[in-house]
């Protein structure tokens, strides 16, 4: 464990002296993150000027699933795309040799080793408005905290799909698409899923892209709203996608021919 | 050789390459056509919302607007800045400067056989959700068809030369990429993608008028639909928006050639 956050430590460190180099860009992201959030409370907004609640859900309700995808997105930003899109390039050149070889969890090398201060500014404002339209609604603490364990379930849920998906590079190389694809069915997370007809779309968001518990669950337990049933489906989604991840890693790399070395 | 025959030749040239690579990627192909979906995503909330809402469109009428956004956005999809940014970041335009035509001609070209590997996609995707939704099926008159494909053209014409311009600050700076993220974020939120101008309230839409953006999507799914549209002023505002596109391009391309230091050449 000790050694896990020294390791931590040590990619983080150099991650961000690497990024330093660009801080011009952080004020360019922290720029797009304000405009890309304003445009989709407005995006939002158009909704409630037809007079309706949105699948049921209050303005501030909704506003408060927005601030968990917002966050979600700040995560990916700052943890996934940093590394999960350099696995294409590792297979691409064949430098994931030496990341076999170090002496340290492969998965958990791949996962963690970059960290790109540039997600930061949607972290804080997702949570800005999550807490704001929290303080509207008159949340109470305690449910602040019991929304962290969903919203822990949501992040694991997220980083072993992208996983999953980054480790296919493995077969089909230039993959890097995928995740673009995954990002964007993921965009259906900034509405509540009850907010969606019925039938087909609630069902591919609910088991497909489990868009479901990544946003509204957490969003749910915050209202003081969340069933135990789902909440600990949520988690159990998450710790199976997890498992799965890593399975099929392992599996993938018995495939992995190692090119140009 | 006349220039008419170079013209064509190279054509040809550009027009075999592109299809062989873009046949040769078939698969990434195909998931950059799925990351197109956002107009679908929104379809669904827009019909269950309007089912029960005060809206000026109808359940039925959201549905053919985000199908038109599909076809019109799978299109009108402009990716020449990545292209450019990665050929001045390692040196390989250099190669490109040499032969006898205008590097511009060749992504022109490239974009338009892309298009033709990804039309029999575009095609089934819209023929899934006619069959889900087939109250959304109608006949588009002819007029209106051979309108909306003029008006799909003026779009995709004015999308690229501005993004090529964008791209030509990559002579300078390693991160063009970033001002065409910006505009893009202004794209989806003004050019119609999210929802259909109709539900704006009137001042967005004034202010949105005086930009590009509702031309690039919005215009020619109001042709392709055969809603009330201004079609001159349409026209007539991408053409302008096109000129100024263009005049940057020639701009930077003749200083940023002087710039261009052929990396790792």
């Amino acid at each position: 464990m000790r050694r896990t956050l020294r390791l931590l430590r040590l990619f983080w460190g150099t991650s961000i002296a690497a990024e330093m180099e660009y801080r011009s860009n952080f004020l360019m992201s922290a720029f797009t993150s304000i405009g890309g959030l304003v445009g989709a409370v407005f995006g939002l907004h158009l909704f409630y000027r037809g007079g309706i609640l949105l699948g049921g859900w209050r303005w501030e309700e909704a506003l408060m699933v927005l601030g968990w995808f917002t966050v979600l997105t700040g995560v990916s930003r700052t943890l996934l795309t940093a590394n999960l899109g350099r696995i294409v390039d590792h297979v691409q050149r064949g430098t994931l040799d030496f990341v076999l070889l170090k002496p340290v969890d492969a998965q958990f090398w791949l996962s963690t080793r970059r960290l790109s201060p540039w997600g930061i500014p949607d972290l804080v404002f997702g949570l800005g408005l999550v807490l704001w339209a929290g303080v509207k609604r008159g949340v109470s603490l305690v449910d602040v905290l019991v929304a962290l364990v969903p919203l822990a379930g949501s992040v694991v849920t997220l980083y072993s799909l992208w996983f999953i998906l980054a480790t296919t590079t493995i077969w089909y190389v230039k993959i890097y698409n995928v995740t673009e694809v995954l990002n964007s069915l993921l965009e259906a997370g900034r509405f509540p899923v009850t907010a969606f007809p019925a039938g087909l779309y609630r069902f591919v968001f609910t088991f497909v892209v489990p868009v479901a518990f990544l946003t509204t669950l957490p969003a749910e337990v915050l209202l003081g709203r969340g069933r135990l049933t789902l909440i600990a489906f949520g988690l159990g989604l998450a710790l199976a996608l997890f498992v799965a991840s890593r399975a099929f890693f392992r599996f993938a790399l018995r495939y992995y021919t190692s090119a140009s070395s | 050789m006349s220039p008419a025959a170079a013209f064509l030749r190279k054509l040809r040239a550009f027009a075999s390459t592109g299809v062989a690579l873009f046949s040769e990627y078939r698969a990434e192909l195909f998931l950059w056509s799925l990351a197109g979906v956002i107009p679908l995503i929104m379809m669904g909330v827009w019909r269950q919302a309007s089912a029960t809402g005060a809206f000026p469109l109808d359940p039925t009428e959201f549905t053919r607007y985000f199908l038109a956004v599909f076809l019109v956005r799978q299109a009108t999809i402009v990716w020449v800045i990545w292209d450019f940014e990665a050929h001045v970041v390692s040196g390989t335009l250099s190669p490109l400067l040499l032969q006898p035509s205008n590097p511009a001609f060749r992504f022109v070209v490239w974009h338009l056989t892309e298009r033709l590997a990804r039309a029999p996609f575009a095609l089934a995707v819209l023929a899934i959700w006619l069959l889900l939704f087939p109250d959304a099926f109608f006949w588009p008159k002819l007029g209106d068809v051979c309108l909306a494909v003029l008006g799909i053209a003026a779009s995709f014409a004015t999308r690229f030369v501005i993004q090529y311009a964008f791209a030509m600050v990559g002579f300078w700076s390693e991160r063009a990429t970033s001002l065409e993220e910006v505009w893009f974020l202004v794209y989806v939120f003004l050019s119609g993608v999210i929802a259909p101008l109709d539900v704006y309230p009137d001042v967005v839409r004034t202010i949105a008028a005086f930009t590009p953006f509702p031309y690039f999507v919005y215009f020619p799914v109001q042709l392709l639909l055969g809603r009330e549209e201004n079609v001159l002023r349409g026209f007539v505002v991408l053409a302008v928006w096109w000129g100024l596109g263009y005049a940057l391009y020639r701009v930077l391309w003749r200083k940023g050639l002087r710039h261009y230091s052929a990396m790792g050449a």
